[in-house]
């Protein structure tokens, strides 16, 4: 099969690959890229354990073609914290013991990621509307709540002390 | 020594992080980094992928298989098909419960999307290029879909291979569909009450076929290394060590050449216990290529082929006198098991713990029967988040008060007060045949109803109706009974169900500890370091917990049916005091005194009545190199511990739904959850899972159902149409507990993953049908989908 040459910017570093035009954006990055943070639990759009930030948008990565991603700017669960220093939202999942099995985390903490900056200070009903396209199995959401809660705490008081 | 001397007794307490502290998870770090590593991340040099052509028939003969095509395709190695498994005898697979299963459809299939070649290719997408050049030629029979009619003269014959068969592993049966009877419990006995009493109940009750569905589904990568002849299985497996007894008892490869690794894995809840045909078409392929081969099931096949649960079709039944008091229960049950026998219980329960439908309630006598049968369905019968068919029971009997409730006209949380077991009572002997080991369930329901204000809310109820409005409130008195088990009387092809764990403690005063278990995202590599923290004083986190590699860990039977902390757990606290009773010989050579001279306390031993103390640090590092004479050196050991009972957690759960007339919205609005599982080791982690299982609860109450048409075809196996809720459809959960300690296990625990599903669901649907209890209305099946509950709503006329 004929592939087809990327060129896109992965948590800050560009990547440039030839991949087949029918290669889905998660197998590109899980299997050519070795960026196994983002899971898959359906590949039918529904689960979002997929999540990755594409062009500042939450995108599920089960249905978008690596070759639409082209020229894009992405963000995995693997560009999320700076360094050793952990992303407010991985602290507060940490905190709040926002994950058990850990499978829908990487998904669910990309999404909510996008969520802060959509919505810097959501009510607790909008953060469940905002992750509502993610599933998770274990925590039945009431410790996700909270720990975006936290994070969205954490960042707004940095931001009110700067 | 050092600064702990200056720290307060409370302070070297909490330095500790033992049993009680909300201890933050250890395992989190690596998750929320995106590092975990699940199967699906494992990448072995020359790995090839393989994925199933399955059925498009539910039940037919398969005149014959075409590989031509599909092996011309670009990267595709081999198509593999019964025939070429069968010089192997692996074509067909024994199961848990002493039937066969097909591993690829052998002559013909038996349920739609059943496994039928395999194809092997160098991706997963030369595989699925490969599955749709394969031309299967079928001829269809007449599917049997509806147990009912399973076991009539005219039903077609689902297993041919065991027809004329006068048992298929669990006892005699007396139709080829029929799979077993299980009764117990007195009939006579039981048939005199019901004659003479007064207030007699009955109900059919079904719990329909559900998923569990974890989010991630199943799948393995095996190995065959060709130069040493071992083969390594990395999978989604909750009980390793039973998997790698069972590929060796039909491989014939010897055990010490399998290694099977579970590596982290994303959920269980059940579906991860059983043995499925993408693990031994995986290794075959291994076999024959030489290489490392992947099998990754997609989610409709997870959903359609492996590890369905429930499928309990009951008529449940009490007796009762004038004041609400059962004389007398009884059950009868049709059991669909699918195409062949796989569910996962203890051998010698073809129905599981089912007899635990005695519940929370003193009942002097009581009968059950259950039969068995195939149906042309995918096979299972899984525990899903619950021990053993206790989730059926439960919500039977939890089902049954209601009803008799209503009847008798007694208040529902009143009925339960005057038929509970008493305090006094335990250890409590049921009708049944359980010994229950401790409980207060009045103290538990008092507790709960003064929390949610039961009366006021009666009172609001009784002015809605005035007013025409829907409002409901289930209550639910559940006791479980879990930790299995006892070895006397539990085991799985042969193996006793006891569990393990070993302890090395360092030199240094550190610690690694290996069970038999296996993590499924319950935490033990947090909480099993608490109990050894509490019984050896020293920090958890300086403990190391490891599950998973059969290569390292000493063997147990897995996790599942909530036996984690009851088994492994025990072993656990009675290692670490195997351990301490060596470190008190040790400590006495160091001080130069007596062991009686020496007292416990918090992280060292120290000689009563002085200041003269040493710590388990200490004493670690002695062990390695100042021992009494006589002694082996090290501080190591392992446990094997068979539980002499099994544990029975239990709940008073609260759910207050209000419902609209007119559109058949049922809206949660409060749902208050008191659980009492003994001691309590991770509060955090406890609240998390009761948490997680209220939620799978919620999903089988209000909408979680696999269902099939009449040809056998499965409908809506897909996260389109199968209900996982999402945060915004899931209740806010409150929960409380009461501490009534398992008298029996080291540590008094008895266990909690699975209790809330257990009390959850009977407790949504006894308040859906509380909401229409003023109409007569005293049952209504699951799942209680908007769809169902607005068919009601106008069947009464409310919605005019
Ligand atoms: S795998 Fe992409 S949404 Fe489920
Ligand atoms: S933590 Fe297991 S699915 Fe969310």
């Amino acid at each position: 099969m004929s592939s087809q040459k990327i060129s896109l910017t992965i948590n800050g570093e560009s990547v440039e690959a030839e991949v087949e035009p029918r290669t889905l954006l998660i197998h590109f990055l899980r299997e050519e890229l070795n960026l196994t943070g983002s899971h898959i639990g359906c590949e039918t759009s529904h689960c979002g354990a997929c999540t990755v930030d594409l062009n500042g948008k939450s995108v599920k990565s089960c249905t978008v073609f690596a070759v639409q991603a082209n020229g894009g700017e992405l963000v995995t669960i693997e560009g999320l914290a700076n360094g050793t220093e952990m992303h407010p939202l991985q602290e507060g999942f940490y905190e709040a013991h926002g994950l058990q099995c850990g499978y829908c985390t990487p998904g669910m903490l990309i999404r909510a990621y996008r969520l802060l900056q959509e919505n810097p200070d959501p009510s607790d009903d909008e953060i469940r509307v905002g992750i509502s396209g993610n599933l998770c199995r274990c925590t039945g959401y009431q410790n996700i709540v909270e720990a975006i809660r936290y994070a969205a705490d954490k960042i707004n008081q940095a931001e009110g002390a700067d | 020594m050092s600064d702990a001397q200056e720290m307060t007794l409370e302070e070297r307490e909490a330095s500790i992080g033992g049993i009680g502290t909300a201890r933050k998870r250890k395992e989190d770090a690596r998750f929320i980094r995106g590092q975990g590593n699940y199967v699906d991340d494992i990448k072995l040099p020359g790995m090839l992928h393989g994925d199933f052509v399955r059925s498009s028939h539910a039940h037919a003969l398969i005149k014959s298989i075409n590989s031509e095509e599909a092996l011309k395709v670009e990267g595709v190695l081999a198509v593999i098909t019964a025939k070429d498994l069968e010089p192997l005898s692996l074509h067909w697979m024994p199961t848990l419960a002493g039937d066969m299963a097909a591993v690829l459809a052998d002559k013909k299939v038996h349920f739609q999307n059943q496994e039928i070649a395999f194809v092997v290719a160098t991706d997963r997408y030369a595989a699925t290029d490969g599955i749709q050049k394969v031309v299967v030629e079928y001829e269809a029979l007449p599917p049997l879909i509806d147990p009912k009619t399973a076991l009539d003269d005219d039903a077609p014959i689902i297993r041919d291979d065991v027809a004329d068969n006068d048992e298929v592993g669990q006892g005699k049966r007396h139709h080829p569909n029929h799979i077993f009877e299980w009764q117990v419990g007195d009939k006579e006995a039981t048939d005199a009450a019901f004659e003479a009493a007064d207030i007699t109940i009955s109900e059919d009750i079904a719990y329909p076929r559900c998923h569990p569905s974890p989010i991630e589904t199943c799948g393995c990568v095996a190995s065959m290394d060709a130069t040493n002849g071992k083969l390594t299985v990395y999978g989604t497996f909750q009980a390793p060590h039973v998997v790698r007894t069972i590929v060796s008892l039909i491989t014939s490869i010897e055990e010490n050449k399998i290694r099977i690794v579970s590596p982290d894995v994303g959920g269980g809840f059940g579906n991860k216990v059983g043995a499925y045909p993408g693990y031994i078409c995986a290794a075959a392929a291994s076999i024959v290529t030489g290489h490392p081969v992947k099998w990754i099931e997609s989610r409709i096949d997870n959903l359609s082929t492996t590890a369905f649960a429930r499928d309990y079709h009951m008529t449940g039944e009490l007796a009762a006198d004038k004041d609400g008091k059962i004389l007398a229960v009884r059950a009868k049950v049709l059991a669909d098991h699918g195409a062949f026998n796989t569910h996962a219980q203890p051998m010698k329960w073809p129905a599981g713990f089912f007899n635990i439908i005695t519940g929370s309630y003193d009942i002097p006598v009581g009968h059950v029967k259950v039969d068995g049968v195939y149906t042309n369905k995918a096979p299972g019968g899984v525990a899903y988040r619950c021990s053993f068919r206790v989730t059926e029971a439960a919500y039977l009997i939890e089902r049954l008060i209601d009803i008799l409730a209503q009847k008798t006209g007694i208040d529902k949380a009143e009925i339960r007060m005057r038929n509970f077991v008493q305090p006094e009572q335990f250890p409590y002997n049921s009708c049944l045949g359980w010994e229950y080991d401790s409980g207060d369930y009045p103290t538990a329901l008092k507790t709960a109803l003064k929390a949610v204000d039961y009366d006021g809310l009666r009172k609001e109820q009784a002015e809605k109706r005035e007013k025409g409005e829907l409002m409901g409130i289930g209550v639910a008195t559940f006791t479980e009974i879990v930790g299995a088990g006892p070895v006397r009387n539990c085991d799985i092809v042969g193996l006793g169900m006891f569990d393990s764990c070993e302890i090395r403690v360092h030199p240094t005063g550190s610690v690694i500890a290996r069970l038999g278990t296996k993590s499924t995202g319950q935490g033990h590599e947090t909480t099993f370091a608490q109990i050894i923290a509490t019984e050896l004083g020293i920090p958890s986190d300086n403990i190391t917990v490891e599950e998973g590699d059969t290569d390292t860990a000493p063997y147990g039977l897995g996790t599942y049916g909530s036996r984690s902390t009851p088994v492994a757990g025990a072993a656990t606290a009675r290692a670490a005091r195997k351990i301490r009773a060596k470190a008190k010989k040790i400590a006495a050579h160091v001080l130069e005194v007596t062991e009686q001279d020496l007292e416990w306390e918090i992280d060292r031993f120290k000689v009563a009545g002085s200041d003269v103390s040493i710590t388990m640090k200490d004493i670690a590092m002695a062990a390695y190199s100042n021992i009494p004479e006589g002694m082996e050196h090290g501080l190591e050991t392992t446990d094997y511990y068979d539980p002499p009972n099994f544990t029975y957690p239990f709940g008073a759960y609260i759910c207050v739904v209000d419902i609209d007339r007119f559109t058949g919205d049922v809206k949660v609005r409060r749902f208050y959850a008191l659980d009492d599982c003994g001691t309590r080791i991770n509060p955090m982690v406890i609240d998390g899972q009761i948490h997680g299982g209220l939620t799978e609860a919620f999903a089988i109450a209000m909408g979680q159902e696999i269902v099939y048409d009449e040809t056998g075809n499965v409908l809506g196996a897909s996260l389109m149409d199968y209900f996982l809720p999402s945060a915004v459809e899931t209740p806010e959960w409150e929960t409380d507990f009461t501490v009534t300690p398992c008298p029996h296990h080291p540590i008094g625990a008895k266990g909690i993953g699975e209790s809330p599903n257990v009390g959850g669901v009977p407790a949504f649907s006894n308040a859906i049908v509380d909401a229409f209890a003023h109409l007569d209305v005293t049952h209504m099946p699951m799942p209680h989908t908007q769809g169902k509950v607005w068919k009601l709503l106008n069947e009464l006329g409310l919605n005019k």
